[in-house]
């Protein structure tokens, strides 16, 4: 049977070589680095200031704007320093860092109901209780682009939501963090999927898995023979996807699974779909079932310029180098060093940058792996075209950005660009044509 | 301890711009061999001289121009080749020269070099010398002249068709045991050649599949109405520079369509144009002409096929 997916796109060799590596907790930091800022949307506010005791799970940061996420402290301890610092974004975020005690008490948000509210299931919480509860937990999508997770669980009124769609293709080379998730947080994933149906009214969950995480669809599709789930009428499904990148991108997943396409600059609530991670998943279960705020995430640490590659469970705010001395340290040849995919990663100055709440991976590539070409002319070979998963034209566009002509720019669809890179993956003139098609959507944003 | 910084994606597809050029080097060469052993050391004369003057011409502009653009993509290699295999054995070594040096000013440089270029480059060379060198240009000699078997001058198998209604056998054709240019004789090499840039994705299957095609349907309706006047379309294939147009020129990514869709319009109007001059205009061959008219339309082509995007309205 032929699977399902999307058009295009490209089959990039993975490296996933830390898929059987189960998840290992990370060392307890010392201290920690939390920025202000982790999300998309407005940056938080601190609700700390420097000498403050704080404990594990206790709010530091948060912003009346509706498009937000707060942030929490993952260790506690002192308050030393609230000064902008280096974001692995690459640009210095406002950032609250704390010097770890030797306590740990843990914060239960919202403690004194913390005895009714386990003792009323998950069932009994409204909607409402359930977005609350996300977005006093900080959560936000785990896959990398950090959206806050209680903005796609309120889809406007006029929006009626269908489908949930749990997104577990982990498209990107290298990481395992997803995989490992969907094979040993298998219940909690489908609890945290159903209570994202509940929030958004949504009646069906269908779960996207690409065929080489074969364990996690057959783990999957067990655990949800074994489950009853009473929220959701139309029932529960893995889907499996052919392997393909970006077939995680929102777009991609959709159009795969269900053959909907998410209208121009529209969003997938507007055909009746919300997305989340599986990782997501499983901190909304962790939220509204434990009372746990998002102060830990699951990292792959790998590529050949890591000795020992790993999936470690990392508070939110240790430094890339304490994780990465956990992992054997860098090899004499490291010579990259990247948040993220190797796709879509963003390239890192230093390891004295704090995990945050996107950082799905720590990827090290060493000097063999990372080649400097040299660029030529676009030859006009069509290979971008072929397989840009938007069916965009991205050596126009990228001629476009590099002329400073934004009005064609926009005319041939730069803002519908995904940015997922493929592109210039198979540009064998080694322009970089993301990179340009991204500044001129910068420029774009800049001007209105 | 510092690292590199460089943009996403962080890592990329083998294949550069010298790899492609060099597979089509590589693919052309059994017919350029062949193309020796039929016409001997004039065509290899000829085959050298186009090609180094060429690559000397491309390095010369570039560095008049301080381009930046590396000298080692070997484009310029392929158009003083390309351009070579599609002379007469006996053409003249100096006029080869002026016909390659105008290749690559005026068919590639003079529209902004590599990339930028409308026309193939060899083929803007060869319309050159055709229009200058008239008689050179449609002198043929026979495949192993130069051991004195046949010496005599003969026509190509097309113009024979064409003004005797002379056929030639298709084996021969296949072979290459006709007379015409160094390196549109042997279908078959040529076909080889072809086959390997397919399997290596160097080229776009659309663009010879959508032209071969359309010159055998095409050519085969007007045999099928009159097969005593009109040729078959297995002669249609085989004779002349179908081939090497069809694998080699036609092919050339910076000057064929970007979009899928636009690849076949491309090939389809290429094959129409050629059984079109072939069969009606005052001229034996239209492989040149067909693919330089279609490279014009290029830009419009690419224009009016626009992909959907997705989550565009249908
Ligand atoms: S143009 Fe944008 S969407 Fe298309 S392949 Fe390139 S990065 Fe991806
Ligand atoms: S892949 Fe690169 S060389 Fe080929 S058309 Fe696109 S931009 Fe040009």
């Amino acid at each position: 049977m032929k699977l399902k997916t999307f058009a295009q796109g490209i089959h990039p060799p993975y490296n996933k070589k830390t898929v059987n590596l189960s998840i290992e907790e990370a060392v307890y930091p010392h201290n920690v680095i939390i920025p202000l800022h982790q999300h998309t949307g407005a940056t938080c506010e601190p609700l700390v200031k420097v000498g403050d005791e704080v404990v594990e799970g206790q709010k530091i940061g948060d912003s009346a704007k509706f498009i937000s996420a707060a942030v929490h402290a993952s260790i506690s301890g002192k308050v030393t320093k609230i000064e902008k610092m280096l974001h692995p974004c690459g640009v210095e975020v406002l950032s609250v860092v704390i010097e770890g005690s030797n306590s740990s008490t843990v914060v239960q948000r919202d403690s004194s109901a913390g005895e009714e509210k386990k003792n009323k299931t998950v069932d009994g919480l409204s909607p409402e209780e359930i977005r609350q509860i996300v977005k006093e937990a900080g959560i936000v999508g785990l896959g990398g682009a950090a959206f806050p997770a209680h903005v796609k669980l309120s889809p406007p009124k006029d929006k009626k939501i269908d489908t949930i769609l749990v997104n577990g293709c982990e498209c990107e080379p290298y990481i395992t963090a997803d995989h490992r998730i969907m094979l040993e947080r298998t219940a909690d994933l489908l609890v945290g999927a159903e209570l994202v149906a509940k929030a958004t009214g949504a009646t069906r969950v269908l779960v996207g898995v690409e065929d080489n995480k074969h364990d996690a669809v057959l783990q999957l599709k067990t655990e949800i023979r074994k489950r009853h789930f009473t929220n959701l009428p139309d029932g529960i499904e893995v889907v499996t996807l052919e392997t393909k990148y970006p077939q995680g991108g929102e777009k991609m997943l959709i159009k795969a699974v269900l053959n909907r396409e998410v209208p121009s600059r529209g969003l997938p609530l507007d055909v009746g779909v919300v997305v989340v991670n599986v990782g997501t998943a499983v901190a909304i279960t962790e939220a509204v079932r434990d009372g746990k705020s998002l102060i830990k995430r699951v990292v792959t640490i790998t590529g050949s310029g890591i000795k020992e590659p790993k999936n470690l469970l990392v508070r939110i705010g240790t430094s890339f180098k304490d994780i990465v001395e956990q992992c054997g340290g860098l090899t004499a040849d490291a010579y990259k060093i990247v948040m993220g995919g190797p796709m879509m990663g963003a390239p890192q100055l230093s390891l004295e940058v704090p995990v945050v709440k996107a950082t799905s991976c720590i990827l090290v590539l060493s000097k063999s792996e990372v080649k400097e070409d040299q660029i030529f002319p676009c030859v006009k070979c069509g290979r971008c075209v072929d397989h840009c998963p938007m069916s965009l034209l991205p050596t126009r566009l990228a001629a476009y950005a590099n002329n400073a002509n934004y009005s064609e720019f926009e005319e041939w669809g730069g803002q519908d660009c995904i940015e997922c890179g493929c592109c210039t993956y198979v540009c064998p003139a080694k322009i970089p044509i993301v990179h340009w098609v991204k500044l001129a959507k910068l420029k774009l944003r800049q001007m209105k | 301890m510092s690292y590199l910084i460089s943009h996403a994606p962080h890592i990329r597809e083998q294949r550069t711009v010298p790899d492609l050029m060099k597979a089509v080097m590589l693919a052309l060469l059994p017919a350029t061999i062949a193309g020796v052993i039929f016409f001997g050391l004039q065509a290899l004369a000829l085959i050298i001289v186009c090609t180094l003057t060429a690559v000397i011409t491309e390095i010369v502009c570039l560095k008049l121009m301080k381009s930046t653009v590396p000298v080692n993509g070997g484009g310029a290699a392929i158009t003083g080749l390309l351009l070579a295999l599609c002379l007469p054995p006996s053409f003249p070594v100096i006029f080869a020269i002026i016909g390659s040096i105008f290749a690559i000013v005026i068919g590639k440089q003079l529209f902004g070099g590599l990339g930028y270029n409308i026309f193939n480059p060899a083929l803007v060379g060869r319309a050159f010398l055709a229009a200058a060198f008239p008689v050179h240009m449609t002198t043929w000699v026979m495949p192993f002249a130069y051991r004195g078997v046949e010496a005599i001058s003969s026509a190509t198998p097309l113009a024979a068709m064409k003004f005797s209604q002379q056929s030639t056998s298709s084996l021969s054709l296949l072979f290459g045991n006709v007379g015409g240019c160094i390196g549109e004789t042997s279908a078959l090499l040529l076909l080889l050649g072809g086959i390997y840039l397919l399997w290596k994705k160097v080229i776009n299957w659309q663009i010879p599949v959508s032209y071969l095609g359309t010159v055998a349907v095409f050519g085969g309706v007007f045999w099928l109405v009159n097969p005593a006047q009109f040729p078959s379309p297995i002669f249609q294939l085989l004779a002349g520079g179908l081939m090497l147009g069809a694998w080699f020129m036609l092919t050339d990514l910076v000057t064929s369509p970007i979009t899928k869709k636009g690849l076949w319009i491309f090939g389809v109007g290429a094959g129409l144009l050629v059984v079109i001059i072939r069969l009606f205009s005052g001229l034996p061959e239209g492989v040149m002409y067909s693919i330089l008219i279609m490279n014009a339309v290029v830009p419009l082509i690419n224009r009016y096929t626009r992909p959907r995007i997705l989550g565009q309205k249908k």
